[in-house]
């Protein structure tokens, strides 16, 4: 080895290069770990849309379909329920949906795709209890109106467009999934829509 | 600001002193080459298997009926899961490799030798864990080769006189392996024996810095301070922590400070043995059937064992001489006395001259025949016992033995040759 | 001393070599390749026809299959999912296993990582094996796995093989020699065709036994390349500080 005087811009070079070189190495071995929390193929499918058969559904009927692990209803409206969707928009925090709780295309007063079929998650906004359908017996909860949503745990109420009245625990509009009907109505695909298919 | 924050830290806590006398400024060896890698490996690879082992233990589930689904979750579910698992599986195996050379290294060198006795004993046990370590993390993915093997090796300690058959019963915690077994050893698999092995690999690293680095020449760079400067001494140009020269009683010769010299050297050495393991994980991480034996993608199923069993490769040397005695409890007594001796070599070898360089030509040819022999005997563990492989495995069993006794024999006045005064 | 060390490990290094090559029946090299997608298509259509009847692949999805044999989902699910009810499902069947272990004397094993405990070569041999025997329940045996409890599924394709032997001079004796197996050409395929469809089959059994083997070579190039930058670097940096070092 010889005994020239150190060449400190090499050095100085060397020593950069390498840490940064190992530096994008440390990085590269991360990848695998941080990925490795992404949902899996399993959570994935888990989460994958799901269908429903609505084609037996009756006027006023409510059915569950579970999707992500949470329900989601599928209620057929009948026109005195859409009817009421109107009178009770002077009691509600937010009747014309105004925070972002459903894709656009639900973005109007009955809060769906056809105006007779009602899909949103069954959760309370408040803390995550699932609310009863009152189909008759709702005024019991709010007077004058017949039907809509009771959480039983801190007794928040929603119209039958999931809307939430003013005035309750609860701070916000049930949940819209995003979904899609086929051709004759008669498939419901939760999880999914246009948008994303 | 920042400094302040150092210095708050440094009187409470002192970091960089410690820094300073473990890493900056401790004193190696001018002379390392390459066998002294494998120590700083045998580190690399042991952060690998704890961090892609916690990162498996997040879906792996230790239960007989999901355990084999569950490892095949991580490898076609999860994001990188196949990755993780390769890199665990192979640096099982890696961590065999390294810690063998290492092992060589210093009967090489004679770095068991006085002073490094507890070194070397620490070192060992070491080992022990870690072949305890590997034992049981080989059972959890619940493949006929776990199960099988699991059930061979617990057996060995149903040969113990008395005792045995209700040894073998409590380690099972039940009448064959089950989901008692698979879940206590994952318990001492990923939290037990893991924190037993930091803590070892501390006490090794501290009493390493504590009689510090042997080296290729086995003679010592720190000796008394007689006031004489030594002529072309590298460790002059360089300041060393003031706890190794015992505040000006010794003298320094012929050592660097492990930083920067020996941290670039090593990270060259893990660079290298990198593209090695990435080379055996992304291209063969079944390693020909020796690191994920083929029997081991079928399900454990207790009804039913596979044609040949063999352990995996890095306990085979034993395994063999286990298999060499025709008496089971011998076979098993000459098992543990395999790794017994290599405890004992401090104390067989009474040889005054650590390195081989200078020891006679019996002491080489004498390492040479515990390498063959046990290279040999790993090589016949992998076989099935036909009658001429027990006989060359009783050979080379004698033979591994051997090489204690004659080491014994003759090392007491053995003819060495002159060592130098400085490293070469 | 050293002599008879080399010899005996040259004796253990042959014997061992022995061992290894001491099956009897010679195994054909599995003409496959990962990265044919349409043979793995192929291969994907056979396992559904022929083999998911009794043998489930429990670990697979479809929706990984198809994914990574560039089939989209849909084509997927009305072709060859016919069991399944959602793209996600695995790979199984509808038959009980108690059921199956009944007819058969043993449950089939499940197939997801069969190449990774037989290998292809066996696969590939195996399946191409199959002769006739009547003293056997399903009326075959197989060379590669004597007394096999499996039917030969694949009769329709092969037609009926049976063993075909030579005779051949053997350390000076003339002996029968085991040379392989012919059909009586009422298969649907010729024997080239038949043995290309297999090899389609064993390339797909190949790729389930370990979906992520393409992504691990591609990654591992990248990494290796990576590697040997830093070692060049690595190596510079280190000669550089050791020039301190007389």
């Amino acid at each position: 080895m010889s005994n020239a005087p150190v060449d400190h811009g090499r050095r100085r070079f060397l020593t950069i290069a390498t840490s940064v070189v190992g530096g994008v190495g440390a990085v590269g071995v991360a990848v695998p770990f941080i990925a490795s929390w992404n949902p899996s193929e399993k959570a994935k499918q888990a989460g994958a849309a799901v269908t429903a058969n609505i084609s037996k559904l009756e006027p006023g009927q409510l059915i569950r379909v579970e999707w992500r692990g949470k329900p989601v209803w599928v209620v057929k409206r009948t026109p005195e329920m859409l009817e009421t969707l109107t009178k009770v928009e002077p009691n509600l925090r937010d009747p014309g949906s105004e925070d972002p709780q459903q894709p656009d295309y639900a973005k109007n007063q009955h809060r769906s795709k056809k105006p007779e079929l009602f899909v949103a998650v069954g959760i309370c906004t408040h803390l995550g209890c699932s609310p009863t359908y009152k189909m008759n017996d709702f005024d019991a909860h709010v007077e004058g109106i017949a039907s809509g949503f009771f959480c039983p745990c801190h007794g928040s109420t929603y119209d039958m467009a999931g809307r939430v009245f003013a005035g309750v625990p609860a701070p916000k509009n049930l949940m819209i999934p995003p979904y899609m009907l086929s051709e004759n109505d008669t498939v419901l695909l939760i999880g999914a829509d246009e948008g994303t298919v | 600001m920042f400094k302040n924050l150092m210095s708050w830290i440094e009187y409470r806590m002192p970091f960089m002193e410690k820094m300073n006398l473990h890493v900056m400024q401790y004193p190696a060896p001018k002379n390392f080459n390459f066998w002294y890698f494998f120590g700083s490996l045998a580190m690399l690879v042991l952060v690998n298997q704890i961090l892609t082992g916690i990162w498996l233990t997040m879906n792996f589930e230790p239960s007989a009926e999901r355990a084999f689904a569950s490892v095949e979750y991580i490898m076609r579910d999860v994001d990188y899961g196949w990755l993780l698992r390769y890199m665990h599986s192979t640096g099982a195996s890696a961590f065999f490799v390294v810690v063998y050379l290492h092992m060589l290294r210093g009967m090489m060198y004679g770095s068991y030798q006085k002073p490094r006795e507890l070194l070397w004993i620490f070192g060992m046990l070491i080992f022990v864990v870690l072949m305890a370590e590997a034992f049981m993390g080989y059972l959890l993915p619940w493949g006929q080769m776990s199960f099988w093997g699991a059930q061979v090796i617990i057996s060995i300690f149903g040969v113990i006189p008395g005792i045995g058959e209700d040894l073998t019963l409590w380690i099972r915690g039940d009448y064959v392996i089950s989901g008692a077994t698979l879940n206590r050893f994952f318990a001492l698999h990923v939290i037990a024996l893991p924190l037993v092995l930091v803590i070892l690999v501390f006490l090794h690293i501290i009493a390493l810095h504590e009689v510090g680095s042997n080296n290729p020449d086995g003679i010592d760079v720190k000796r008394p301070n007689d006031g004489q400067p030594v002529e072309n001494n590298v460790s002059d140009k360089f300041t060393f922590h003031e706890y190794f020269t015992k505040g000006g009683k010794k003298i320094i010769v012929d050592a660097i400070p492990f930083h920067p010299y020996y941290t670039v050297k090593d990270i060259v050495g893990v660079v290298g043995f990198l593209l090695v393991f990435c080379g055996v994980i992304f291209f063969a991480p079944e390693g020909g059937g020796f690191l994920l034996e083929p029997p081991n993608f079928e399900p454990a199923n207790p009804m039913k064992t596979p044609d040949h069993i063999a352990p995996v490769w890095y306990f085979t040397p034993f395994y063999a001489i286990l298999r060499a005695v025709p008496d089971q409890l011998f076979g098993a007594i000459f098992m543990f006395l395999a790794i017994i001796f290599l405890a004992l070599l401090p104390w067989l070898d009474r040889c005054p001259v650590r390195s081989m360089r200078y020891r006679s030509a019996l002491h080489k040819w004498n390492l040479v025949n515990f390498c063959i022999s046990f290279v040999v005997l790993g090589v016949l563990g992998v076989l099935p016992a036909t009658p001429t492989y027990t006989l060359l495995a009783q050979i080379f069993s004698f033979t591994y033995f051997a090489f204690f006794g004659l080491l014994w024999l003759y090392s007491k006045n053995e003819k060495t040759k002159p060592l130098p005064v400085r490293l070469t | 001393m050293l002599k008879q060390l080399l010899a005996a490990v040259a004796l253990v290094a042959s014997s061992a070599a022995l061992a290894a090559s001491g099956h009897v029946v010679h195994l054909d090299k599995a003409p496959i390749d990962l990265t044919d997608k349409e043979s793995l298509q192929r291969g994907a259509r056979m396992y559904q026809n022929y083999c998911l009847g009794c043998h489930q692949m429990e670990y697979q999805r479809y929706s990984r299959t198809f994914r990574d044999l560039g089939i989209p989902d849909e084509v997927g699910m009305e072709q060859l999912a016919f069991t399944a009810k959602k793209v996600g499902d695995h790979i199984k069947n509808a038959a009980p296993k108690t059921d199956l272990a009944r007819w058969f004397g043993a449950a089939p094993p499940d197939l997801s990582n069969v190449a990774r405990v037989r290998g292809p070569d066996w696969l590939y041999t195996y399946l191409r094996s199959f002769y006739v025997d009547p003293s056997r329940p399903f009326g075959v045996n197989n060379e590669v796995f004597p007394l096999v409890g499996m039917p030969h599924v694949l009769q329709e394709l092969q037609g009926v093989p049976s063993k075909q032997h030579e005779t051949r001079l053997v350390d000076g004796e003339s002996k029968e020699v085991y040379v392989g197996i012919v059909t009586d050409g009422t298969g649907e395929l010729s024997t080239e065709e038949y043995d290309r469809a297999v090899a389609d089959l064993v390339n797909y059994l190949e790729y389930t036994g370990e979906p992520s083997k393409l992504e691990s070579r591609s990654l591992g190039i990248k990494v290796m390349i990576f590697l040997l930058i830093f070692f060049v670097l690595a190596f510079l940096l280190k000669k550089e500080y050791w020039k301190d070092v007389h």
